[in-house]
């Protein structure tokens, strides 16, 4: 009935790994149809709404722009909290988890999988955010340099889903004390990372404390890089915030590659890897 | 270690860490005890118990989810707290009453997804998919979500998740757990054949339904309390009550009190009792037939009427009421 058959290892079970995982939530989620709709409706709301505030008080226009990008940027927050650190519990909890863990293949790739899947997934999502708010408000950009903001925004959407992989590794420890864990973390990093404003407010100090949230430089750049007025008001030189997002990128990954082997060790000596009380 | 051996324990042994919420303090609770066990290839081996026996203790260390705290466990002759990775590829499992996978992606998504895990390419993965989605009788919900499926047809597909990369030795926990007559038949069915069909393939099945080892298992290993009390053959287990006598009662409720003075009856091995439906079933083992009248005596005077007496072969439920002193029902409810 069954034929015996070849499997791959190595990189190429890496890489049909990263994949499958991605496969749920590219194909998967778009078939949910009120979630697409919660997910784009509920950060523009949120948006709109700075907008009408900086519209009351006569602030400079590019300011909508920043809240716009702010709001399209917020879609990949939420995403990484919700979707990549809190999702080990989520897994756990309806036995994929032990699945992927007894699986050959290596729980980086299943992280990368997630990773890479939520990213398109929200990608969708921030664009429907910024064509939204771009026609309903008018917003003019005035791009400087087309590669240098492909290429923050993609070591931004590196180092955040590297940040996210590090969670979601960490999170494997976390029953339930996971959702209250991503509750404490969203509001702090909404102001932190300036998502509504540029963090040049905040001061040198505390922006370069708030600089450890990738967020922080990849939107400082990306406005800098798309509005007229934005290099008057970016915290640091983007070339500076490449070279952090850079970092932070190795950093986080380098982490959570770590962390998912210390913890997974732990989590197989004391049993906490299936046991849905723990 | 390169013998015939598909899964074999020494001196096995798991002791979970708890911590007490009310005095802040950590006990243990010792799962599996010196577990000794060897397993052949080939073999449909089975491990009886009641909930809370250990069995799925040792499902998760052989499956390399759990570590264990003393012995060392070896399946397809791998080490597996010390090669995980090389025993991964060649193991899979599947638990009764689980909802892995995605609500939100069809059956043959899950499946496909699940085999890509394991590095079997596109056509493999799609042909084992389909091939065995027919032989479970799911192939005309190949492209229904997954979260439009009853229990049965959701547990039949894990079944089919299990079995799509061709494991060298699958486990096999409480699968028809939670199933209806039918589905559970067709679990059992689709699982004989799989055994059968290949020698080098070996199962492990973990049950609390001791019909179900005894239709299916070369072999049982009955467990209680983290120990293995017997090891061997259904029929060879069953031997060892064949110069008994066993008799099944349905009575009138028994009276508090009343099993007890049976138990202490001259010539009463063993006296079981469940409640079922607004009466009583009893089940009797004896040293010879004549015990029965004192028996049936002190159920009448304590106010039970008997409905149905049957004379019977012994089960291996009456083997595991042999060995521990009290029916699987019993032990369930005494380990909470």
């Amino acid at each position: 009935m069954i034929t015996i058959a070849k499997t791959d290892k190595g990189w190429r079970l890496f890489l049909r790994t990263i994949v499958a995982r991605a496969y749920p939530r590219i194909i998967g989620q778009q078939r949910e149809k009120s979630w697409i709709f919660f997910e784009t409706f509920l950060p523009f709301i949120a948006t709109c709404g700075y907008v009408f505030v900086y519209r009351a008080m006569n602030a400079p226009e590019d300011y909508i722009g920043f809240v716009i990008v702010g709001g399209a940027m917020t879609a990949f927050w939420m995403n990484v909290m919700w979707s990549m650190s809190a999702q080990m519990y989520w897994e756990k909890e309806n036995g994929n988890l032990a699945l992927y863990i007894m699986a050959p293949n290596p729980m980086m790739a299943i992280l990368l999988g997630m990773a890479i899947g939520g990213m398109f997934a929200t990608t969708l999502r921030a664009i429907v955010i910024i064509v939204l708010g771009t026609w309903l408000f008018q917003v003019n950009f005035a791009i400087a340099s087309f590669v240098q903001l492909f290429a923050v925004f993609v070591l931004t959407m590196t180092a955040l889903y590297g940040l996210g992989m590090l969670f979601a590794s960490l999170f494997l420890l976390f029953g339930r004390a996971a959702w209250q864990v991503v509750n404490l973390f969203q509001e702090p990093v909404y102001f932190l990372s300036g998502f509504y404003f540029p963090v040049k407010s905040f001061g040198f100090a505390v922006a370069l404390i708030a600089s450890v949230l990738p967020l922080t430089l990849g939107m400082d750049a990306m406005r800098q890089l798309s509005f007229a007025s934005g290099p008057t008001l970016g915290f640091i030189s983007v070339e500076i915030e490449i070279v952090g997002l850079m970092i932070l990128s190795i950093i986080f990954i380098a982490l959570a590659k770590y962390w998912l082997g210390v913890i997974e060790k732990k989590a197989i000596e004391e049993g906490t890897l299936t046991d849905r009380r723990r | 270690m390169m013998d015939n051996s598909a899964i074999k324990t020494e001196s096995l042994g798991r002791i979970y860490k708890i911590r007490d919420a009310k005095k802040n303090e950590a006990k243990e609770r010792t799962a599996l005890h010196d577990v000794n066990l060897e397993i052949k290839r080939g073999e449909f081996f089975g491990l009886l118990g009641p909930n809370g026996a250990g069995k799925t203790t040792l499902i998760k260390i052989l499956v390399t989810l759990l570590a264990p705290t003393s012995g060392h466990a070896f399946v397809a002759g791998y080490d597996v707290a010390k090669e995980p990775q090389t025993v991964r590829p060649k193991i899979n499992m599947v638990s009764g009453g689980e909802s892995s996978g995605y609500g939100l992606l069809t059956v043959r998504e899950n499946l496909w997804m699940f085999g890509q895990f394991y590095g079997l390419d596109n056509k493999t993965t799609f042909k084992r998919i389909d091939t065995l989605l027919e032989v479970v009788g799911l192939k005309d919900r190949a492209h229904t979500k997954t979260s439009d499926l009853s229990t049965g047809l959701r547990q039949k597909m894990n079944v089919v998740r299990g079995f799509i990369t061709d494991p060298e030795v699958i486990f096999l926990d409480e699968p028809t757990l939670g199933l209806d007559v039918s589905a559970s038949r067709d679990v059992r069915n689709f699982v004989r054949d799989w055994v059968s069909e290949q020698p080098h393939r070996t199962m492990l099945l973990t049950t609390h339904y001791m019909v179900e080892a005894d239709e299916l298992c070369d072999r049982v290993a009955i467990i209680n309390a983290g120990k293995v009390l017997a090891c061997d053959s259904p029929a060879n287990l069953k031997k060892r009550l064949q110069r008994d006598v066993i008799f099944h009662l349905d009575t009138t409720p028994l009276r508090y009190g009343a099993l007890s003075m049976v138990k202490n009856l001259p010539g009463v091995r063993q006296a079981t009792h469940n409640a079922v439906d607004g009466k009583s079933e009893i089940d009797l083992i004896l040293d010879a037939d004549d015990v029965l009248g004192s028996a049936l005596g002190t159920l009448t005077t304590h106010g039970a009427h008997v409905i149905n007496l049957q004379k019977r072969e012994p089960t291996l439920e009456d083997v595991f009421v042999e060995l521990v002193g009290m029916s699987i029902t019993e032990a369930e409810k005494a380990t909470g």
